[in-house]
């Protein structure tokens, strides 16, 4: 969880925050941008389209460099939607998924909910995107 | 001759890309075939045969239950738009439990796997591909009362997405 900015809390980005990395550790992937688009007229009991996008370069592993050394893989593998903890939807995404993730899928709500979306992948990726969903 | 003429233009273009997906069609090229939806490549009926574990795995039965929504003809291999959609109650037996998708001629075989909650009102998603040739998808879907579906669609790539 090297990213836990959630549009619920903008106020909160320190400026006083220490912006080098700890010498030695490997950098966290701290750039990581999302776009999450929940249609915003949510009703009760209508199934909604939810469309996400996920800055991320799903290196393949197939390509070489210009040194003609293999590019190593470098992907994201796991998707995960949750309602309040409870499994929506969960996609295992493979090196043939295109560059900066596209999924969209549906979801209907009863009454309020929190949706919870990760993604993980290789070299400890994992960024998570929480919306507070309210039908009208 | 005009076609000639336009794959000298793609070589001069960009002439290393060309090049590699030249080898890579003289290792995979096959005529796209007639419409036998299980007549695929030895390696993806393999992945099919392990994945359906032995059990009856049908055929779309006309009603359209499972959609495999690519288009016919893309130009770049890179993002190829891809909808799988089933049409399920998603309620009770008539629930899918996961959807695999699968294609021939790329790498490996898989493309994505997903698997749906019980919270999840509608067994369809979309997203992008990238497709190293010219080649046929497969979806595999498992549904709650144990049933087994497959569907087909065949897409023809004209720039490879292999080496890019």
């Amino acid at each position: 969880m090297a990213d836990q900015r959630d549009t619920s809390t903008p106020s909160n980005v320190p400026t006083t925050a220490p912006t080098t990395a700890p010498t030695g550790a490997t950098p966290a992937p701290s750039k990581v941008r999302a776009l999450v688009f929940v249609p915003p007229d949510l009703r009760r009991g209508v199934p909604a389209q939810v469309r996400t996008t996920l800055g991320h370069p799903m290196e393949s592993g197939q390509r070489r460099d210009a040194m003609g050394q293999a590019v190593p893989q470098d992907i994201v593998r796991e998707f995960e939607a949750r309602f309040d903890g409870q499994l929506l939807l969960a996609v295992s995404l493979y090196p043939a998924i295109s560059a900066n993730p596209y999924l969209a899928f549906w979801l209907q709500l009863d009454g309020p909910a929190t949706l919870t979306l990760d993604w993980r992948g290789d070299h400890g990726f994992a960024h998570r995107e929480t919306r507070q969903l309210v039908p009208v | 001759m005009n076609r000639m003429r336009s794959r000298l233009t793609l070589a001069s273009h960009d002439r290393r890309r060309a090049v590699a997906a030249a080898g890579l069609c003289l290792l995979a090229t096959h005529p796209l075939r007639a419409l036998a939806q299980l007549d695929t490549t030895p390696t993806l009926q393999a992945r099919i045969a392990t994945w359906s574990a032995g059990k009856p795995l049908s055929l779309d039965d006309g009603r359209q239950r499972v959609v495999l929504d690519v288009p016919a003809l893309v130009e770049n291999g890179n993002a190829v738009p891809l909808t799988v959609r089933v049409n399920s109650a998603m309620r009770g037996a008539d629930r899918v439990l996961e959807i695999l998708l699968l294609n021939e001629l790329n790498p490996q075989r898989e493309l994505a796997w997903l698997r749906f909650g019980a919270l999840s009102p509608r067994a369809e998603l979309s997203t992008r591909v990238r497709l190293a040739t010219s080649q046929r998808l497969v979806a595999l879907v498992r549904m709650a009362d144990g049933s087994q579906w497959l569907a087909g669609a065949d897409v023809v790539v004209t720039l490879a997405a292999c080496v890019e």
